[in-house]
Protein backbone atom coordinates (compact mmCIF):
# COMPACT_ATOMS: atom_id res chain seq x y z
CA UNK A 1 0.00 0.00 0.00
CA UNK A 2 1.63 3.10 -1.25
CA UNK A 3 1.00 6.97 -2.20
CA UNK A 4 2.48 8.26 -5.19
CA UNK A 5 3.95 11.43 -5.07
CA UNK A 6 6.11 13.54 -7.83
CA UNK A 7 7.20 9.68 -8.77
CA UNK A 8 8.28 8.56 -5.75
CA UNK A 9 6.74 6.03 -3.67
CA UNK A 10 5.96 6.44 -0.18
CA UNK A 11 4.44 3.27 1.79
CA UNK A 12 1.60 3.63 4.22
CA UNK A 13 0.15 1.12 6.84
CA UNK A 14 -3.57 -0.33 6.56
CA UNK A 15 -5.07 3.02 7.84
CA UNK A 16 -3.23 5.15 5.49
CA UNK A 17 -0.54 6.47 7.67
CA UNK A 18 2.93 6.78 6.39
CA UNK A 19 5.11 4.23 7.28
CA UNK A 20 8.40 6.55 7.20
CA UNK A 21 7.51 9.80 9.16
CA UNK A 22 10.70 11.04 7.44
CA UNK A 23 8.98 10.62 3.91
CA UNK A 24 6.69 13.48 4.50
CA UNK A 25 6.78 16.74 2.14
CA UNK A 26 3.75 19.51 1.88
CA UNK A 27 3.14 17.61 -1.72
CA UNK A 28 2.54 14.34 -0.03
CA UNK A 29 0.00 16.13 2.65
CA UNK A 30 -1.71 16.99 -0.65
CA UNK A 31 -1.84 13.72 -2.09
CA UNK A 32 -2.95 12.31 1.39
CA UNK A 33 -5.46 15.20 1.80
CA UNK A 34 -6.74 14.30 -1.67
CA UNK A 35 -7.16 10.61 -0.75
CA UNK A 36 -9.34 12.00 2.34
CA UNK A 37 -11.44 13.78 0.57
CA UNK A 38 -10.11 17.30 2.35
CA UNK A 39 -9.24 20.36 0.54
CA UNK A 40 -6.72 21.90 2.33
CA UNK A 41 -7.24 25.84 2.85
CA UNK A 42 -4.68 27.89 5.19
CA UNK A 43 -6.67 26.55 8.62
CA UNK A 44 -6.44 22.70 7.91
CA UNK A 45 -1.98 24.21 6.73
CA UNK A 46 -2.00 25.61 10.40
CA UNK A 47 -3.54 22.70 11.89
CA UNK A 48 -0.97 20.22 10.15
CA UNK A 49 2.10 22.48 11.15
CA UNK A 50 1.06 22.66 14.52
CA UNK A 51 0.47 18.89 14.32
CA UNK A 52 4.11 18.42 12.87
CA UNK A 53 5.85 20.92 15.54
CA UNK A 54 4.38 18.95 18.22
CA UNK A 55 5.67 16.01 17.43
CA UNK A 56 9.04 17.28 16.61
CA UNK A 57 9.34 18.98 19.98
CA UNK A 58 7.69 15.83 22.40
CA UNK A 59 7.81 12.74 20.22
CA UNK A 60 4.21 12.31 20.18
CA UNK A 61 0.94 13.21 18.30
CA UNK A 62 -1.22 14.70 20.74
CA UNK A 63 -4.87 13.76 21.34
CA UNK A 64 -7.72 15.60 20.29
CA UNK A 65 -8.45 17.83 23.31
CA UNK A 66 -5.08 18.55 23.68
CA UNK A 67 -4.94 19.57 20.27
CA UNK A 68 -7.93 21.77 19.98
CA UNK A 69 -6.54 23.65 23.06
CA UNK A 70 -3.54 24.50 21.35
CA UNK A 71 -5.28 25.51 18.56
CA UNK A 72 -7.81 27.72 20.70
CA UNK A 73 -4.38 29.20 22.42
CA UNK A 74 -2.55 29.98 18.77
CA UNK A 75 -5.42 30.53 16.21
CA UNK A 76 -8.39 31.81 18.52
CA UNK A 77 -11.58 30.36 19.83
CA UNK A 78 -13.12 30.48 16.22
CA UNK A 79 -10.78 28.11 15.29
CA UNK A 80 -10.48 26.01 18.03
CA UNK A 81 -13.17 24.87 19.19
CA UNK A 82 -14.63 20.96 18.42
CA UNK A 83 -17.05 22.04 15.68
CA UNK A 84 -15.25 24.12 13.67
CA UNK A 85 -12.20 21.65 13.61
CA UNK A 86 -14.55 18.45 12.67
CA UNK A 87 -15.72 20.59 9.89
CA UNK A 88 -11.87 20.81 8.49
CA UNK A 89 -11.24 17.45 9.32
CA UNK A 90 -14.39 15.67 9.65
CA UNK A 91 -12.59 12.01 9.99
CA UNK A 92 -11.42 13.48 13.37
CA UNK A 93 -9.09 16.18 13.74
CA UNK A 94 -6.72 14.57 15.67
CA UNK A 95 -6.60 11.21 13.26
CA UNK A 96 -7.09 12.63 10.05
CA UNK A 97 -4.83 15.60 10.33
CA UNK A 98 -2.00 13.48 11.79
CA UNK A 99 -2.75 11.19 8.19
CA UNK A 100 -1.79 14.36 6.47
CA UNK A 101 0.96 15.41 8.79
CA UNK A 102 2.78 12.10 8.14
CA UNK A 103 3.12 11.35 11.88
CA UNK A 104 1.30 8.35 13.45
CA UNK A 105 -1.36 7.88 14.70
CA UNK A 106 -2.35 9.90 18.11
CA UNK A 107 -1.96 8.09 21.44
CA UNK A 108 -5.15 6.54 22.52
CA UNK A 109 -7.05 6.20 19.59
CA UNK A 110 -8.50 2.98 18.35
CA UNK B 1 -5.92 2.45 55.12
CA UNK B 2 -4.04 -0.52 54.93
CA UNK B 3 -2.03 -1.62 51.51
CA UNK B 4 -0.80 -5.17 50.56
CA UNK B 5 2.10 -5.11 48.85
CA UNK B 6 3.10 -8.05 46.44
CA UNK B 7 6.66 -8.89 45.62
CA UNK B 8 7.33 -11.53 43.16
CA UNK B 9 11.17 -10.87 43.12
CA UNK B 10 14.08 -12.27 44.43
CA UNK B 11 15.61 -9.84 47.06
CA UNK B 12 19.16 -11.49 45.63
CA UNK B 13 17.88 -10.25 42.35
CA UNK B 14 16.70 -6.69 42.70
CA UNK B 15 15.40 -4.15 44.67
CA UNK B 16 12.13 -4.91 44.83
CA UNK B 17 11.39 -6.26 48.03
CA UNK B 18 13.96 -3.71 50.10
CA UNK B 19 12.43 -0.81 47.90
CA UNK B 20 8.64 -2.28 49.17
CA UNK B 21 10.17 -2.67 52.64
CA UNK B 22 11.08 1.26 52.98
CA UNK B 23 7.87 2.34 51.82
CA UNK B 24 5.33 0.32 53.82
CA UNK B 25 3.31 2.26 56.56
CA UNK B 26 2.54 0.42 59.78
CA UNK B 27 -0.24 -2.47 59.91
CA UNK B 28 0.56 -3.18 56.07
CA UNK B 29 0.73 -6.34 54.36
CA UNK B 30 3.39 -8.34 52.25
CA UNK B 31 2.70 -10.81 50.29
CA UNK B 32 5.85 -12.48 49.06
CA UNK B 33 4.85 -15.06 45.91
CA UNK B 34 7.28 -17.17 43.50
CA UNK B 35 10.73 -15.85 44.24
CA UNK B 36 10.14 -13.08 46.32
CA UNK B 37 9.22 -16.18 48.70
CA UNK B 38 13.46 -16.47 48.97
CA UNK B 39 12.94 -13.17 50.80
CA UNK B 40 11.06 -14.42 53.95
CA UNK B 41 13.73 -17.48 54.66
CA UNK B 42 16.00 -16.70 57.93
CA UNK B 43 19.71 -17.19 57.86
CA UNK B 44 20.44 -15.67 54.69
CA UNK B 45 22.43 -12.11 54.15
CA UNK B 46 19.14 -10.02 53.87
CA UNK B 47 17.45 -11.92 56.90
CA UNK B 48 17.86 -9.29 59.28
CA UNK B 49 17.31 -6.51 57.06
CA UNK B 50 13.77 -7.82 56.11
CA UNK B 51 13.10 -8.57 59.88
CA UNK B 52 13.98 -5.15 60.79
CA UNK B 53 12.28 -3.35 58.08
CA UNK B 54 9.09 -5.60 58.24
CA UNK B 55 8.85 -5.39 61.97
CA UNK B 56 5.69 -3.32 61.66
CA UNK B 57 3.74 -5.30 58.95
CA UNK B 58 1.99 -8.53 58.58
CA UNK B 59 4.60 -10.42 56.09
CA UNK B 60 2.83 -13.40 54.31
CA UNK B 61 4.45 -16.25 51.86
CA UNK B 62 2.22 -18.01 49.40
CA UNK B 63 2.16 -21.76 50.35
CA UNK B 64 2.52 -23.60 46.70
CA UNK B 65 5.57 -21.41 45.95
CA UNK B 66 7.11 -21.99 49.08
CA UNK B 67 7.14 -25.68 49.04
CA UNK B 68 8.20 -25.57 44.90
CA UNK B 69 11.31 -24.22 46.18
CA UNK B 70 12.21 -26.76 48.59
CA UNK B 71 12.54 -24.29 51.15
CA UNK B 72 11.22 -26.07 54.78
CA UNK B 73 8.55 -24.37 56.95
CA UNK B 74 11.13 -24.36 59.96
CA UNK B 75 14.06 -21.82 57.91
CA UNK B 76 11.41 -19.30 57.17
CA UNK B 77 11.64 -15.67 59.47
CA UNK B 78 9.74 -15.36 62.65
CA UNK B 79 6.45 -13.65 62.02
CA UNK B 80 6.06 -15.09 58.30
CA UNK B 81 2.60 -16.34 58.20
CA UNK B 82 2.36 -18.66 54.93
CA UNK B 83 -0.95 -18.30 53.23
CA UNK B 84 -2.89 -20.36 50.08
CA UNK B 85 -4.49 -18.94 47.29
CA UNK B 86 -7.67 -18.08 49.00
CA UNK B 87 -5.75 -16.87 51.72
CA UNK B 88 -4.17 -14.28 48.78
CA UNK B 89 -7.88 -13.47 47.36
CA UNK B 90 -8.68 -12.55 51.39
CA UNK B 91 -5.94 -10.15 51.62
CA UNK B 92 -6.39 -8.18 48.82
CA UNK B 93 -10.01 -7.60 49.29
CA UNK B 94 -9.58 -6.69 53.06
CA UNK B 95 -7.10 -4.17 52.38
CA UNK B 96 -8.01 -0.65 50.66
CA UNK B 97 -5.41 -0.95 47.58
CA UNK B 98 -2.66 -3.35 46.09
CA UNK B 99 0.65 -2.56 45.40
CA UNK B 100 2.98 -4.86 43.24
CA UNK B 101 6.09 -4.02 43.44
CA UNK B 102 7.16 -5.38 40.05
CA UNK C 1 -17.24 5.25 46.98
CA UNK C 2 -19.80 6.05 44.09
CA UNK C 3 -19.06 5.80 40.48
CA UNK C 4 -18.51 9.44 39.70
CA UNK C 5 -16.64 10.59 42.55
CA UNK C 6 -12.61 11.05 40.95
CA UNK C 7 -10.00 8.62 42.37
CA UNK C 8 -6.14 9.49 43.21
CA UNK C 9 -4.34 7.55 40.27
CA UNK C 10 -0.86 6.66 41.25
CA UNK C 11 1.26 5.29 38.44
CA UNK C 12 4.48 4.17 40.05
CA UNK C 13 7.74 4.02 37.96
CA UNK C 14 10.72 2.29 39.67
CA UNK C 15 12.55 0.76 36.23
CA UNK C 16 15.00 2.55 33.97
CA UNK C 17 14.06 3.74 30.48
CA UNK C 18 15.60 1.74 27.82
CA UNK C 19 16.39 -1.83 29.86
CA UNK C 20 13.15 -2.67 30.03
CA UNK C 21 9.39 -1.51 27.92
CA UNK C 22 7.89 -0.84 31.41
CA UNK C 23 8.88 3.22 31.36
CA UNK C 24 7.82 3.99 27.37
CA UNK C 25 4.32 1.45 28.83
CA UNK C 26 3.98 3.28 32.00
CA UNK C 27 4.26 6.77 29.88
CA UNK C 28 1.72 5.54 27.16
CA UNK C 29 -0.84 4.43 29.49
CA UNK C 30 -0.63 7.81 31.55
CA UNK C 31 -1.36 9.84 28.42
CA UNK C 32 -4.32 7.35 27.95
CA UNK C 33 -5.86 7.35 30.75
CA UNK C 34 -5.44 11.26 31.18
CA UNK C 35 -8.46 11.19 29.05
CA UNK C 36 -10.88 10.25 32.18
CA UNK C 37 -10.64 13.48 34.55
CA UNK C 38 -9.06 11.24 37.45
CA UNK C 39 -6.72 12.95 39.92
CA UNK C 40 -3.33 11.29 38.23
CA UNK C 41 -0.36 11.83 39.57
CA UNK C 42 3.18 9.90 39.04
CA UNK C 43 5.76 8.84 41.22
CA UNK C 44 9.65 8.05 40.14
CA UNK C 45 11.53 6.23 42.53
CA UNK C 46 14.55 3.70 42.69
CA UNK C 47 15.48 3.21 38.57
CA UNK C 48 12.89 5.28 37.55
CA UNK C 49 14.43 8.32 38.35
CA UNK C 50 16.66 7.64 35.53
CA UNK C 51 13.58 8.25 33.31
CA UNK C 52 13.54 11.87 33.84
CA UNK C 53 17.51 12.58 33.15
CA UNK C 54 18.27 15.30 30.62
CA UNK C 55 20.38 14.91 27.73
CA UNK C 56 19.20 11.25 26.46
CA UNK C 57 19.95 10.54 22.71
CA UNK C 58 19.05 7.40 21.66
CA UNK C 59 20.33 7.69 17.67
CA UNK C 60 22.86 5.34 18.35
CA UNK C 61 20.86 2.62 19.51
CA UNK C 62 17.66 2.31 16.97
CA UNK C 63 15.22 3.00 20.17
CA UNK C 64 13.21 5.78 19.83
CA UNK C 65 13.43 8.53 22.38
CA UNK C 66 10.59 9.04 24.53
CA UNK C 67 12.20 11.67 26.85
CA UNK C 68 10.48 14.63 25.19
CA UNK C 69 6.94 13.49 26.06
CA UNK C 70 7.38 13.85 29.72
CA UNK C 71 7.41 17.56 29.09
CA UNK C 72 3.99 17.04 27.22
CA UNK C 73 2.30 15.94 30.00
CA UNK C 74 1.34 19.13 31.61
CA UNK C 75 -0.90 19.30 28.33
CA UNK C 76 -2.72 15.85 29.87
CA UNK C 77 -3.03 17.85 32.73
CA UNK C 78 -0.83 15.51 34.35
CA UNK C 79 1.05 18.01 36.52
CA UNK C 80 2.51 16.44 39.52
CA UNK C 81 5.54 14.08 38.79
CA UNK C 82 7.00 13.36 42.76
CA UNK C 83 10.91 12.81 42.33
CA UNK C 84 12.37 10.58 45.64
CA UNK C 85 15.21 12.07 47.17
CA UNK C 86 16.86 9.37 48.45
CA UNK C 87 16.57 7.46 44.71
CA UNK C 88 18.82 10.66 43.39
CA UNK C 89 21.36 10.25 45.99
CA UNK C 90 21.66 6.91 45.54
CA UNK C 91 22.39 7.56 42.05
CA UNK C 92 24.39 10.29 42.18
CA UNK C 93 21.79 12.78 40.66
CA UNK C 94 20.51 16.04 41.74
CA UNK C 95 17.31 18.25 40.27
CA UNK C 96 19.76 19.79 38.00
CA UNK C 97 19.85 16.60 35.97
CA UNK C 98 16.70 16.32 35.66
CA UNK C 99 14.56 17.84 32.44
CA UNK C 100 12.80 21.20 33.12
CA UNK C 101 9.18 19.77 32.97
CA UNK C 102 6.90 22.46 33.26
CA UNK C 103 2.61 22.98 33.16
CA UNK C 104 0.81 26.21 32.37
CA UNK C 105 -1.64 26.63 35.28
CA UNK C 106 -5.09 27.83 33.54
CA UNK C 107 -6.14 29.26 36.90
CA UNK C 108 -3.40 31.19 36.99
CA UNK C 109 -3.11 32.90 33.64
CA UNK C 110 -1.42 30.49 32.17
CA UNK C 111 1.68 31.22 34.26
CA UNK C 112 4.38 28.30 33.94
CA UNK C 113 4.93 26.02 36.60
CA UNK C 114 7.11 23.25 37.50
CA UNK C 115 5.92 19.62 37.50
CA UNK C 116 8.41 17.92 39.43
CA UNK C 117 7.93 17.77 43.18
CA UNK C 118 11.24 16.19 44.91
CA UNK C 119 9.77 14.24 48.30
CA UNK C 120 11.53 12.36 51.08
CA UNK C 121 11.05 8.41 51.07
CA UNK C 122 8.74 8.75 54.08
CA UNK C 123 7.03 11.60 52.06
CA UNK C 124 6.59 9.07 49.34
CA UNK C 125 5.22 6.26 51.53
CA UNK C 126 2.61 8.59 52.67
CA UNK C 127 1.91 9.79 49.09
CA UNK C 128 1.16 5.99 48.59
CA UNK C 129 -1.22 5.26 51.30
CA UNK C 130 -3.34 7.88 50.12
CA UNK C 131 -4.27 6.37 47.14
CA UNK C 132 -7.12 4.79 45.70
CA UNK C 133 -5.66 3.13 42.82
CA UNK C 134 -1.70 2.19 42.55
CA UNK C 135 -0.36 1.25 38.94
CA UNK C 136 2.87 0.13 38.80
CA UNK C 137 5.55 -0.47 36.13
Amino acid sequence: MSYEVNGVTIEHDEEGYITNLSEWSEDLAKVIAGVEEVEMGDEHWAVVNFLREYYEEYQIAPAVRVLIKAIKKKLGPEVGNNKYMYELFPYGPAKQACKIAGLPKPTGCV
Amino acid sequence: MATLHTVNRSPFQDQALLSCLRHVKKGDSVLLFEDGVYGAMSGTALSDTVAELGADVSVYALDADVAARGIDSARLLEGVALVDYAGFVDLAANTERTQNWL
Amino acid sequence: MSDDEVKKFLYVNRKAPYGTIYAQESLEVVLIGAAFDQDVAMAFLDDGVFQLTKGQDTKGTGLKNFSPTYRALGDYEVTKLYVEQESLDERGLTLDDLQDIQYEDEDDDYAEKPSIIVVSRDQMASLMAEQDVILSF
